[in-house]
């Protein structure tokens, strides 16, 4: 799901976690500070693509400004849009892809403000062209795009580009005045060009440069992150309103799925217990018909009866499992991903507990997720162990399943694994998964809610 | 044999008193709730207490709490749980003492009435009686297990019988084989499982459920 309307969840952390927990912790903050030194200058470049919107804009201002109110002729105006259009629409291309690098590089999720896009059925291209272009004026968000871009071509980016002056203000003087391998022009640094202590102050400086570099990189990152996200975020009514979509879209899941249910129980009474019921009646009045004059074959006709009420018996308890099952009526969510967890052909270890219990909805939500978890688990996965973990932390019930098998699963994919998204997104829920190729398979469910 | 009956559908009371009735078995209390259970099982100190699941007032698992408060008062009490579903969890909790006089049957099995009669009595005894449906779950979950995957399928059959409570009578005649072979089977199976060989038939079922729901 795309965090529209949703509170930012913790980030991922970039690179294999495993990996970098392995190596000794100079080596981790040596290529901690570099990427970030490096990410910094991308930043930085990036920045230089709002010179288009912003140098555009102004171009087109001076130009009207010069010509007055009289010397405007048709051409002139077609151009100034053009060069409009060309600069809102570089100004969006870069405030999203600094949307997204800001959530990999700089810890900060910035949530997408944009107002949904017109409706793709409009035909006409002149027409569609005028609905692109209205869409694109009248949101906000493109202007505080362009407002982004004004602010960081002007200064922002020297916030992401510092770490790395520093880093290479160091090298160069260091190359310079510690070491004097290559010759130019010194007093532009304001060092005289010779001597001991001047070598030793430029070591000092220089080392000292690179390690204030590397050591600022990440808080540099970080602020930059937050200044992006000061603009290219939602506003409080874009929040809202975002919000209001969430609930619009996960609502009608809801419904969706509750109806879905409806059908499903309805035609499983009509193909099983009715049908069932329907037979038996039959069965018994032939066996009323035969009971004077062929007993033997009554008694066989009532022992079928017999059998026919018990299948419907069968089939009606089934059913009466799938819409609420008796353990989690009984005993709560625990104690029911315990009885799942007995009933599992994977050998499955259940661990933690809740310290009350949720809303019999939240509840019934999570119950079904880890049933159809383990579910996967025992078809795909190919474990032979799975671990599940109840918790309630901070007002939020949480759910891993971790199985020790060969892992690939993928939410994009599987239906089991979007279902159980779309089910937890009526609650606010969310599903994280990890499976790399190899395993083990992590899926981690939140679901806010109060205990009682 | 004197009975206290704790359901609280009154078809089904009714239905079940009539039936035990039918087969010289006293009901001494026929109750609803499950506090009315633990005073007339006091009351009366009945042969077996037969408990369905689900009773007022919570209308949870409430006889079933209630049926192992009854034993823990008395300990040994013979009791047997009716319920509509049965689940591995709480044929755990049933058996958890270790001892025998545990039966725990789906309420389908009534319609069967000559074995249920049987099950009532066996559990009666101080024998167990577990619903075929329990068995078939641990079954399933121990698929995997290499020394019960390595059994014959007969083996496995007689296996989940022997699981279920019965003796090597009834395993012979529900097989439709001699008890000499049905004795032979179990022989076998006790040695690939590892388990300690018991002639006693309750020891004999416990250490089996216990080895399948490890």
């Amino acid at each position: 799901m795309n965090g529209a309307g949703m509170p930012p969840g913790p980030l991922p952390r970039p690179g294999a976690p495993r990996e970098r927990a392995a190596q000794p912790w100079p080596v981790r903050w040596i290529r901690g500070s570099l990427a970030a030194v490096g990410h910094g200058l991308a930043l930085a470049g990036l920045a230089l693509a709002g010179l288009v919107p912003v140098g555009g804009v102004l171009l087109v201002i001076n130009r009207l400004l010069q010509l007055g109110g009289g010397g405007t002729t048709p051409a002139t105006l077609i151009g100034a849009l053009l060069i409009c259009a060309a600069g809102l629409l570089v100004a969006r291309g870069q405030a999203k892809l600094t949307r997204r690098l800001a959530g990999r590089w700089c810890r900060t999720a910035i949530v997408t403000p944009y107002r949904p896009s017109p409706d793709p059925q409009v035909h006409g291209t002149w027409r569609r062209a005028r609905a692109g272009a209205g869409w694109l004026l009248a949101d906000p968000a493109t202007w505080r795009d362009l407002a982004w871009a004004s602010v960081n071509v002007c200064g922002g980016w020297l916030l992401a580009i510092l770490p790395a002056a520093l880093a290479i203000g160091g090298v160069l003087v260091l190359i310079r005045y510690g070491f004097g391998f290559i010759s130019f022009a010194p007093h532009r640094l304001g060092f005289p060009p010779q001597g001991d202590s001047v070598a030793a102050r430029a070591l000092v400086a220089g080392i000292g440069g690179i390690v204030l570099g590397a050591w600022i990189a990440p808080y540099s990152l970080v602020a930059y992150g937050r200044l992006a996200g000061l603009l290219l975020g939602p506003t409080k009514r874009a929040q809202l309103s975002l919000q209001v979509r969430h609930l619009a879209q996960t609502r009608s899941d809801t419904i969706d799925a509750g109806a879905a249910a409806m059908r499903r129980i309805e035609r499983d009474l009509h193909d099983g217990a009715q049908a069932r019921l329907v037979a038996m009646g039959m069965t018994l009045d032939t066996a009323e018909q035969l009971i004077d004059t062929n007993p033997g074959a009554a008694k066989a006709l009532l022992a079928e009866a017999r059998v026919s009420s018990a299948s419907a018996l069968a089939e009606l308890r089934n059913l009466v499992r799938g819409i609420h099952p008796p353990v989690l009526a009984d005993r709560g969510l625990t104690e029911a991903v315990r009885a799942l967890a007995l009933d599992s052909p994977v050998r499955a270890h259940v661990a933690g507990s809740l310290p009350g219990r949720p809303p019999a909805p939240v509840e019934s939500a999570a119950y079904f997720a880890v049933s159809e978890l383990l579910a996967n688990v025992s078809k795909h996965a190919g474990a032979g162990q799975v671990w599940i973990d109840v918790r309630y932390e901070r007002g939020l019930l949480r759910l891993g399943v971790t199985d020790d098998g060969s892992g690939g699963a993928d939410q994009a994919r599987g239906t089991g694994l979007s279902g159980i998204e779309r089910r937890i997104a009526a609650f606010d829920g969310v599903l994280a998964v990890s499976s790399p190729p190899g395993g083990p398979t992590v899926v981690n469910l939140e679901i806010p809610c109060e205990l009682c | 044999m004197r009975v206290v009956l704790a359901e609280d559908l009154f078809l089904l009371r009714d239905g079940l008193s009539r039936m035990l009735q039918a087969h010289d078995i006293e009901i001494a209390a026929a109750v609803d709730n499950g506090p009315d259970l633990l005073t007339a099982v006091a009351a009366h100190e009945p042969d077996l207490a037969i408990v369905d699941v689900r009773l007022p007032p919570t209308f949870t698992d409430e006889g079933l709490r209630a049926a192992l408060a009854a034993r823990r008062d008395r300990p040994g009490l013979p009791v047997l749980v009716l319920s509509q579903y049965v689940e591995q969890l709480y044929a755990r909790e049933l058996l958890a003492g270790g001892t025998g006089g545990i039966g725990y049957l789906l309420k389908d099995r009534v319609l069967d009435g000559r074995q249920f009669i049987d099950a009532v009595r066996q559990v009666a005894a101080g024998g167990t009686a577990m619903d075929p449906e329990v068995i078939a779950r641990l079954l399933a979950r121990n698929a995997g297990d290499g020394a019960v995957a390595a059994l014959s399928p007969r083996e496995r059959e007689v296996l989940g019988l022997m699981a279920e409570g019965r003796s090597n009578a009834a395993i012979a005649q529900r097989l439709v084989i001699t008890e000499r072979s049905v004795a032979k089977h179990t022989a076998s199976i006790f040695i690939r499982l590892g388990l300690q060989p018991s002639d006693d038939d309750n020891r004999r079922v416990l250490a089996v459920l216990a080895y399948l729901g490890r």
